[in-house]
């Protein structure tokens, strides 16, 4: 199958390591993978903040830089949210491109979502001593019911055990811009989260998107923690040797 | 009810900073979640049932002048009378005429939020009349001249000892040196206090959470029965309430039942659900001698056909305030008016008005489990994301953010220059977090590092890595 | 008033783009309202038999904090009665609904047992009514209103008993309502249809469950199985004996 990788723009800034790691399943799973360059947000921001007509002006670039593929895949249950759910309702009574929309919403998914329900991958090969817990991101969650995937490729790393988070489905606080427009309300929604992943015991937090492992992080640091923090595609992909957690140094 | 939603920040802030809020939301959003899980795992029908209240109340709502013509034929045959109100003044212009009719002096009211946003209570006590909230939650608050912070349980906000602290700062006439330790001995204090209140009481005055336009009826639904006494033992009951309320027959309204409780407390069904009819009839005991309706508008048939239509399907169960985490963070005061969390998010704006309520539909992360604990599935995020664009387009949002989207949304269509920037962006902020891994205090991103560390980038862009390992 | 009727009317043909419902429509309407159709319907007590079904009312009801006791008759009614307010230290005495239902229940069965007939008064501490119909899905009793049923009975007094014929219970709410509807036949429905699900709660503390917040604080239900009761008036005495 040919696939198309969605970066998404926090990967490409802050964390380039979760794309080769999703490239590499991938490659696994048996698929080409390619990355469009005309490539460079789904457009959520603007969108969420009510800025229709710039939502749908990086939407149709979207449509553009992904004709042609198989499948699209992004290491974000955001990014592939606002495609797979939010595309379709931009562009509703539009007679052009609602249909484009739809299209490209039928093949576009969230890389766990697309190894385990697509690729029927049941297994990877990577070793990870650890004892994790994991996040519920809250689009991948809710808009495309990522839940037990990951959960099933995790089962299959070989050394790790899994602590289920109580209020894992808890959002994190990060929600884009409502962790700038309303800091205290976050403040609160992340230290909640930080307290319960510090109650489970675990030596590592695992989460399928890049926001919410940035604000994870960025409080269990603020408070002294030394829990690791990693995107759930690093770990499955073996590549924690390659990279340092989030937030440390090389 | 006088609106403080312009201020949610700093209603927030104050919410945040306060222990005893902080203490009682953290025993409710464990509770209720908990609550409602294990009442639905009981119902196998659940999901299906929501589809199917959906659909009730959808098609009410498209065929809502019907249902209210022939609701209102059903009231008058059954010997009671509607009152029509556009505005919040005609509601309690209509409750005083009745009022005024029958010499009331005293009133007695169950729960409801329809006589909290007309100000119902304020009104009737500058015309002279003493309204008694006879709701156990309802009635602490009015001692605190407090608003309610929950549409289901008023008093959410308040430890066992402020409680305890108003009654003995209100009941005067009590020893002073009685124990009210413990809840069991307040609510006692409160039933003994209000029970002279129910009997004395002139006029009834409830809210409904249904009408029922095939036979007339208005139900309520409670625990504690004091709206049964509200509106049996007076000699006039007065039902306020609004258009949406009502569904087309007994049986749709059973339908929505099996949702309510479950949803709201996770009770299987209330202590007390009652379908009223009329005042009573030759030959009865006890019951009312009027029994008067007051219809309220408010803006709400202005929804209908708009993008917000689906928020009049709500049956006020409070599910998706149980389940916000920013309510759970803030409480309902921050919210400003009668309705908080998500329903309040949605519904505020539309009753008041965007330019009051504008940060309700902003302040969430869009989570979506309001959306998906809905017993009636309506699209909560995306009428809150709906506001938003209408404040977009009037620009009503702070122009720092707008310039700021501006900006980006124009950089993310040139994608050349986009990747250049990135990779310059990259290179400066990994290169400057390159021995820690991450900044305590980023300029620009204050309002992050405040509170938390900012990780730093890995120092290279993926797009400009994959073009080099192409190569 | 009338012209916030029409406006609000107005209104909302407006919103929905129309103007007034086609006779053909609205026919439709009447139609589908007459039918009573029932929605989905859980399968909880539909699928049981009737003992069953009683026997899944009386879990129910239990499990929100009503007490039910057995009796094989409406004879036995006072003595259940007496007995029950005897074990909550309660006053010999309560209010009847002067319900034709109950006219089997013998006055003066036990000389200690007072009973007046009639609507509930604020001293009125314990009361006795019959009930419409006994709902299996969730521990559900219907009451109606009535001259012979006043409403005041269901709420004043501290303690409710209701007596409960076997052959009242049913298994869904829309089966109760079906019930009320063919035996009112085409008398309109009463002014009250109380449906009571356990004695009077309050969570408003703390979240803190009381029982007896504004109605009682005690349901009583007497459950009348004639020729069917699995357990008697004398069994429970027994039970409740003092251990040696």
């Amino acid at each position: 199958m040919r696939v198309a990788l969605f970066v998404t723009c926090l990967v490409d800034l802050f964390r380039p390591t979760i794309g080769f790691a999703a490239v590499k399943l991938l490659e696994q799973a048996g698929c080409t993978v390619e990355v469009p360059r005309a490539q460079t947000c789904c457009g959520q921001p603007a969108y969420n903040s009510g800025d229709r007509s710039d939502a749908t002006a990086i939407a149709l670039q979207v449509f553009d830089a992904f004709a042609g593929y198989d499948h699209v895949v992004a290491p974000s249950g955001s990014c592939a949210g606002m495609i797979r759910q939010h595309y379709p309702e931009l562009f509703t009574g539009d007679p052009v491109n609602l249909p484009r929309a739809q299209e490209l919403a039928g093949r576009t998914w969230e890389l766990t979502s697309f190894l385990v329900d697509v690729c029927r991958m049941r297994a990877v090969t990577a070793r990870w001593d650890r004892e994790v817990t994991y996040h519920d991101a809250c689009s991948g969650l809710r808009e495309l019911g990522v839940k037990l995937q990951p959960r099933h490729l995790l089962a299959s790393v070989a050394g790790l055990r899994l602590r289920e988070l109580p209020g894992a489905e808890v959002c994190c606080g990060f929600g884009g811009t409502f962790c700038i427009k309303y800091p205290d309300i976050s403040d609160k929604m992340v230290t909640d989260k930080e307290a319960d992943i510090v109650a489970t015991g675990a030596e590592a937090v695992l989460a399928g998107d890049l926001g919410c492992l940035l604000n994870i992080a960025g409080k269990l640091y603020r408070q002294g923690r030394r829990i690791e923090v990693r995107h759930v595609a690093e770990v499955l992909a073996g590549m924690t040797e390659e990279a340092p957690p989030i937030g440390e140094a090389r | 009810m006088l609106a403080t939603s312009r201020t949610f920040v700093a209603n927030a802030r104050a919410g945040l900073a306060n222990e005893n809020l902080q203490h009682a939301l953290g025993l409710a959003r464990t509770g209720f979640p908990l609550r409602r899980g294990l009442a639905i795992e009981r119902l196998p029908e659940f999901e299906a049932l929501r589809e199917t209240g959906r659909s009730i109340k959808d098609h009410t709502l498209e065929h809502l002048d019907f249902y209210l013509e022939l609701y209102e034929s059903k009231v008058v045959a059954s010997g009671g009378k509607v009152h029509w109100a556009r505005t919040p003044q005609e509601v309690c212009a209509a409750v005083l005429q009745i009022c005024r009719s029958v010499g009331a002096k005293l009133v007695t009211k169950g729960k409801s939020m329809i006589a909290e946003e007309v100000g119902l209570n304020e009104f009737l006590e500058a015309n002279g009349i003493t309204p008694v909230e006879t709701d156990l939650g309802e009635y602490i608050i009015q001692l605190r001249h407090e608003p309610p912070s929950h549409i289901i349980a008023p008093a959410i906000h308040l430890i066992k000892e402020q409680v305890a602290e108003t009654f003995r700062a209100e009941h005067r006439s009590l020893d002073p040196d009685r124990s009210l330790a413990e809840p069991r001995q307040m609510c006692d204090e409160a039933r003994a206090v209000l029970r002279p209140r129910f009997l004395a009481a002139d006029v009834g005055i409830t809210g409904a959470n249904f009408l029922v336009a095939e036979t007339g009826s208005s139900i309520i639904v409670t625990n504690e029965g004091n709206g049964d006494l509200t509106q049996t033992l007076p000699r006039v009951h007065i039902v306020v309430t609004s258009l949406e309320k009502l569904v087309p027959t007994l049986e749709d309204a059973v339908t929505l039942l099996r949702l309510l409780a479950r949803s709201a407390t996770g009770q299987e069904f209330s202590s007390y659900t009652t379908i009223s009819t009329g005042p009573r009839r030759p030959g009865d005991l006890d019951g009312p001698e009027q029994y008067h309706v007051v219809l309220l508008d408010n803006g709400r048939s202005e929804l209908i056909g708009t993008e917000f239509q689906d928020m009049l399907r709500c049956i006020r169960c409070s599910a998706c305030i149980n389940h916000c985490p920013v309510y759970a963070a803030a409480g309902g005061h921050a919210y400003g008016w009668v309705y908080p969390g998500p329903m309040g998010a949605v519904l505020t704006p539309s009753l008041i008005g965007i330019e009051e309520a504008g940060h309700l539909p902003n302040a969430s992360t869009f989570c979506g489990r309001c959306e998906s604990v809905c017993p009636v599935k309506i699209p909560l995020p995306k009428m809150m994301r709906h506001w938003r664009e209408r404040e977009y387009a009037r620009k009503l949002s702070p122009p720092v953010y707008r310039t700021g989207l501006s900006v980006w949304a124009w950089v993310a269509r040139r994608p050349a220059l986009y990747h250049a920037l990135a990779e310059v962006a990259c290179r400066v902020l990994g290169w400057a977090g390159r021995e820690r891994g991450r900044f305590r205090a980023l300029p620009l991103a204050s309002v992050w590092t405040r509170v938390r560390d900012m990780p730093a980038p890995e120092g290279r862009s993926f797009h400009s890595l994959w073009a080099e390992r192409r190569n | 008033m009338s012209e916030a009727r029409e406006r609000i009317l107005a209104g909302i043909r407006s919103s929905l783009n129309r103007g007034h419902l086609d006779p053909k429509a609205e026919a439709e309407l009447r139609a589908h309202i007459a039918a009573h159709r029932r929605n989905l319907v859980p399968a909880r007590a539909t699928t049981l038999d009737h003992p069953q079904r009683v026997e899944l009312f009386v879990t129910m009801a239990e499990e929100v904090q009503a007490t039910v006791t057995r009796a094989s008759s409406l004879a036995v009614v006072p003595e259940a009665v007496a007995h029950y307010l005897a074990a909550e230290n309660l006053p010999a005495e309560l209010v009847m609904a002067p319900d034709p239902s109950l006219d089997a229940i013998p006055r003066e069965m036990r000389p200690l047992l007072r009973i007046r007939r009639g609507r509930a008064e604020a001293a009125d501490k314990v009361s006795l009514t019959p009930c419409h119909a006994a709902i299996a899905e969730t521990g559900t009793l219907l009451l109606v209103s009535g001259p012979q049923t006043p409403t005041t009975l269901n709420f004043l007094p501290d303690t409710h008993i209701v007596v409960v014929r076997g052959d009242q219970v049913v298994a869904t709410y829309e089966d109760s309502l079906d019930r009320l509807r063919a035996a009112r036949g085409s008398e309109a429905l009463p002014r009250v249809i109380n449906f009571i699900t356990g004695p009077s709660r309050t969570a408003d503390i703390e979240q803190h469950i009381e029982l007896g917040a504004h109605g009682p604080r005690r349901l009583h239900i007497v459950l009348v199985e004639d020729g069917q009761a699995t357990r008697s008036v004398e069994d429970d005495e027994q039970r409740s004996a003092p251990a040696e």
